[in-house]
C-alpha cells in the first residue's frame, strides 16, 4: 500500500487542512500534506505575484474567499484591481475576460461551477478557442477558465454534470483535469503561463484534501506540462487510464486487486485535450488490456474518445480484449443517496470491470 | 378561551398605520374585519397604485397566520436535519420572506402559474405541496415530492414549475408559461420571481423584452433580499432600484415584509395582466435570516445586529400577530393554539421524512423520456444494463 495519502475522504469540508509556513525553515522543505484547495490557492499567489497582468475574475472571488475559498486571502492581498467580484453574469463577464485576454492582459476566469459555464460557453468557445486560428495567428486569446467540474454530493441534476467531453471536443482549447495537489499546483501555474485558452476543471469533493507534495513542488517555478499524463503506479496486467477523483479510486481498485494477484498501472490524464494518447498506447502495448474510468457520461465521452484513438494506433494490435468502459450512468444525477452513489463508478465497478477484461 | 370584550371602537396606533375597527360583534366576541393602512408603494410608469386601504378579515388573517407560521417552522426543521446531516447537498432557506410568497398567492388562484429559482420550499407550499412531501424531498426519500429525485431546489407540483438551480434561467422559462396562457385564450398569468443577484442576468433583460413585445400575462416579481449570495445589492447593480430596470415595464416597488402590502400590489398586478396591458415588474423588499444556503453562515458579509434588527422590528409574522390581536381580530391564545399545532404538524412530518425509505434502485433510470417505450440504459460498465420507464 502506497505510503503516502491518497485520496479518501468523501466530503472535502470534514477534511483537515494543512499548510506549512515555508518562510520559517531555513533548509528546503521536506514533502509535506498540503491539500488541493491550499494547493491552488498558493499557484494563483505565486502566479498573481509574478505577473501583473495575471487577475481574477468572478463570483465571490474577493471578498467572499471564494465560494469553496480556493482564492482566500487573495483579494486582502491584491485588492480590487487583481481580485473582482462580479454580479451573477456568467455571458457578460467571461466575455469581459476574453476581451481583456486579447488586449494583453491574463485573466483567470472563475465559475463558481463548470454547469453556469454553459451560460458562458458561446464566449468559451467562438470568442476564446477560435480566434487565434480565425485572426491567422494575429490574436492570441491568454485566458484560464477554472471552477469545480462534476459531480459534488446531493447537488442534484443542474449542479453535477462533467464538461470535460464537451470543452475536449473544440480545437483551440486546452482541458486539463487535475488529481492531487501536486498536478493542481503545477497544472494551474503552466495554465496561466500558457498563451491559449485553458479549460481548468477542478473538483469539488478533492479540495478538502490533502496529498503530499515532494520538495520540488513546492517551488515557485515548479509546473506540470500540459499534455502528458502521469502513471500513478505501474503495472503489467491491465492499464487503467482516469482523470481527477476517479484516480484515486483506480488506485483504491488496484491496491484490493494486487492481493488478488492482479497488477494494474493506473494513468493519471492530468490533460483532455490534447490527450497523451502516446503514454496510453506504450501502456497497452505492455498490458494488452486497457479500462477507462470518468465521472461523466458514457456517450461521446472522454473514455469514448480513448477507445477510438486507441483503434486508430499501433495499440490496438496489442489488445488481448476489447477496451472497456467504466462512466457515470446515463441519467440526470438524482438527488437521493442511494440513487447518487449508483449514478457514478464506485470502486467495486472498477474491480468488476477489471475481472471481466480480463476474463477472470 | 373566548374572553368577553366589549364592543368598542378604538383607533389604535400601529408600526405601519392606524386602523378602524368595523362591524359588529360576531358570534364570539372579535372583530370580522378591519381596515388597514398599508405604506404606499413606489411607481414607475404607471398612472394609478395599489389601495393604500386595505381590508382583511380575521378568517384570512387566522390563514395568513397560520400559512406563514408553518412556512417558518418548516424551513426551521430543514436546518436542523441539514446540521444533522439528513438533509444534504444545496438548502436554502426563505425564512424572513414568508410574506411575500403568502401575500402573493392570496391574490392568483391555484389556476395561475408560478415559478421561482432554488429558495423555493415555501412557495411550493403555497402552490399545494404538503409539509409531508416537500420535507420528504429533503431527505431524499421515495414520497418526497420528486420521488427523491430533485431535492431541494427541484421541487414541481401543478402549475408550479419548481425549484430551478441556474440562476436566472426560471426568468424566460416563466414568461414562456405566460406565452401558453395567452395562446391558449385563457385569463390565467404567470407569476415569474428572481433575486436581486439575478436581475442582472442577460436573459432576464431578453426576456422583458419579449414579454413587453408580445404583452405576455406575466408579473415579474423581484424579491429583493439585500444580498445574492455574498453581494450585497450596491457591490452587484449599476442600479438598485429593481422595480424600474424592466424600463418600458411598468413597475411597482412593495414592502415585502407586510404580507397586506404584498397582497394588495399583487391584486393589482394581476388586474394589469389580465386586462391585456402586457407584463409588470413588481420588487418586493425582504429579507432573509439565514445565509445564502446552509453552507453560508451568512455574517460575514452583514452584521448579526443587521439581522436581528430586521427580525425585531420587521418580521412578517409578528406583524400580523400585532394587527391581529391590537385589532382584536384573534386572541393571544388562539395565535398559540395555532403555534402548537403548526409545531406538531412539523414534527410529524419530519418524522415521516426521516422514517420514509429512500427511493428504490429500480427508479434510476426511470423519467428520462415522456410517453416513450421502454429504453436500455448504459449502468457504469458495458454490463450493467438497466432499464428506464416513462
Amino acid at each position: 500500500m502506497a505510503t503516502s495519502l491518497r485520496c479518501f475522504l468523501r466530503s472535502g469540508k470534514q477534511a483537515v487542512l494543512v499548510v506549512a509556513r515555508r518562510g520559517i525553515h531555513r533548509s528546503p522543505p521536506a514533502a509535506l500534506q498540503v491539500t488541493v484547495r491550499d494547493a491552488l490557492n498558493q499557484a494563483m499567489d505565486e502566479e498573481l505575484e509574478r505577473d501583473e497582468r495575471v487577475f481574477l475574475l468572478g463570483e465571490e472571488v474577493a471578498q467572499y474567499d471564494g465560494a469553496y475559498k480556493v482564492s482566500r486571502g487573495l483579494w486582502k492581498k491584491y485588492g480590487d484591481k487583481r481580485i473582482i467580484d462580479t454580479p451573477i453574469s456568467e455571458m457578460g463577464f467571461a466575455g469581459i475576460a476574453v476581451g481583456a485576454a486579447m488586449a494583453g492582459l491574463r485573466p483567470i476566469c472563475e465559475f463558481m461551477t463548470f454547469n453556469f459555464s454553459m451560460q458562458a460557453i458561446d464566449q468559451v468557445i467562438n470568442s476564446a478557442a477560435k480566434t487565434y486560428y480565425m485572426s491567422a495567428g494575429l490574436q492570441p486569446v491568454p485566458i484560464v477558465f477554472r471552477g469545480p467540474n462534476g459531480a459534488s454530493a446531493g447537488v442534484a441534476a443542474q449542479h453535477s454534470q462533467c464538461f470535460a467531453a464537451w470543452y475536449a471536443h473544440c480545437p483551440g482549447l486546452k482541458v486539463v483535469s487535475p488529481w492531487n495537489s501536486e498536478d493542481a499546483r503545477g497544472l494551474l501555474k503552466s495554465a496561466i503561463r500558457d498563451d491559449n485558452p485553458v479549460v481548468f476543471l477542478e473538483n469539488e469533493l478533492l479540495y478538502g484534501v490533502p496529498f503530499e507534495m515532494s520538495e520540488e513542488s513546492q517551488s515557485k517555478d515548479f509546473t506540470v506540462p500540459i499534455g502528458k499524463a502521469k502513471i500513478e503506479r505501474p503495472g503489467t496486467h491491465i492499464t487503467l487510464v482516469s482523470h481527477s477523483r476517479y484516480v484515486g479510486h483506480c488506485l483504491d481498485a488496484a491496491a484490493v486487486l494486487a492481493k488478488e494477484g492482479i497488477d494494474c498501472e493506473v494513468i493519471n490524464l492530468r490533460t483532455i485535450r490534447p490527450l497523451d494518447v502516446e503514454c496510453i498506447e506504450s501502456s497497452v502495448m505492455k498490458t494488452n488490456h486497457l479500462v477507462t474510468v470518468e465521472g461523466g457520461w458514457p456517450q461521446f465521452g472522454v473514455g469514448a474518445e480513448i477507445c477510438a484513438r486507441i483503434m486508430e494506433g499501433s495499440a490496438f494490435n496489442y489488445l488481448d480484449s476489447p477496451v472497456t468502459r467504466v462512466t457515470g450512468v446515463d441519467i440526470p444525477m438524482p438527488y437521493a443517496k442511494i440513487l447518487e452513489e449508483h449514478s457514478l463508478p464506485q470502486v467495486k465497478d472498477i474491480i468488476f470491470s477489471v475481472k471481466k477484461t480480463l476474463n477472470v | 378561551m373566548l374572553t368577553n370584550i366589549s364592543n368598542v371602537l378604538r383607533a389604535c396606533a400601529q408600526r405601519n398605520g392606524a386602523a378602524a375597527v368595523v362591524s359588529a360583534r360576531t358570534y364570539a366576541d372579535f372583530t370580522t374585519q378591519a381596515t388597514f393602512e398599508i405604506k404606499k408603494c413606489d411607481v414607475h410608469k404607471l398612472d394609478e397604485a395599489p389601495a393604500t386601504q386595505v381590508v382583511m378579515t380575521r378568517d384570512e388573517g387566522l390563514q395568513y397566520y397560520r400559512t406563514m407560521q408553518t412556512m417558518r417552522r418548516m424551513e426551521l426543521k430543514a436546518d436542523q436535519l441539514y446540521k444533522q446531516k439528513i438533509i444534504r447537498g444545496f438548502c436554502h432557506l426563505y425564512d424572513g420572506q414568508e410574506a411575500c410568497a403568502v401575500g402573493i398567492e392570496a391574490s392568483i388562484k391555484l389556476t395561475d402559474h408560478l415559478i421561482t429559482a432554488y429558495r423555493a420550499h415555501g412557495y411550493t407550499f403555497t402552490r399545494g405541496g404538503t409539509v409531508k412531501e416537500i420535507m420528504a424531498e429533503l431527505t431524499g426519500r421515495r414520497s418526497g415530492i420528486a420521488k427523491g429525485k430533485g431535492g431541494s431546489m427541484h421541487m414541481y407540483c401543478k402549475n408550479f414549475y419548481g425549484g430551478n438551480g441556474i440562476v436566472g434561467a426560471q426568468v424566460p422559462l416563466g414568461a414562456g408559461v405566460a406565452l401558453a396562457c395567452r395562446y391558449k385564450g385563457t385569463d390565467e398569468l404567470c407569476v415569474c420571481l428572481y433575486g436581486d443577484g439575478a436581475a442582472n442576468q442577460g436573459q432576464i433583460f431578453e426576456t422583458y423584452n419579449m414579454a413587453a413585445l408580445w404583452k405576455l400575462p406575466v408579473i415579474f416579481i423581484c424579491e429583493n433580499n439585500r444580498y445574492g449570495m455574498g453581494t450585497s445589492v450596491e457591490r452587484a447593480a449599476a442600479s438598485t432600484d429593481y422595480f424600474k430596470r424592466g424600463e418600458f415595464i411598468p413597475g411597482l416597488r412593495v414592502d415585502g415584509m407586510d404580507i397586506l402590502c404584498v397582497r394588495e400590489a399583487t391584486r393589482f398586478a394581476a388586474d394589469h395582466c389580465r386586462s391585456g396591458k402586457g407584463p409588470i415588474l413588481m420588487e418586493l423588499q425582504t429579507y432573509r435570516y439565514h445565509g445564502h444556503s446552509m453552507s453560508d453562515p451568512g455574517v460575514s458579509y452583514r452584521t448579526r445586529d443587521e439581522i436581528q434588527e430586521v427580525r425585531s422590528k420587521s418580521d412578517p409574522i409578528s406583524l400580523l400577530k400585532d394587527r391581529l390581536l391590537s385589532n382584536n381580530m384573534a386572541s393571544v391564545e388562539e395565535l398559540k393554539e395555532i403555534d402548537i399545532e403548526v409545531r406538531k404538524e412539523i414534527e410529524d412530518a419530519a418524522q415521516f421524512a426521516t422514517t420514509d425509505p429512500e427511493p428504490p434502485l429500480e427508479e434510476l433510470c426511470n423519467h428520462i423520456f415522456y410517453n416513450n417505450p421502454p429504453v436500455e440504459v448504459r449502468g457504469t460498465n458495458p454490463w450493467a444494463k438497466l432499464k428506464s420507464l416513462s
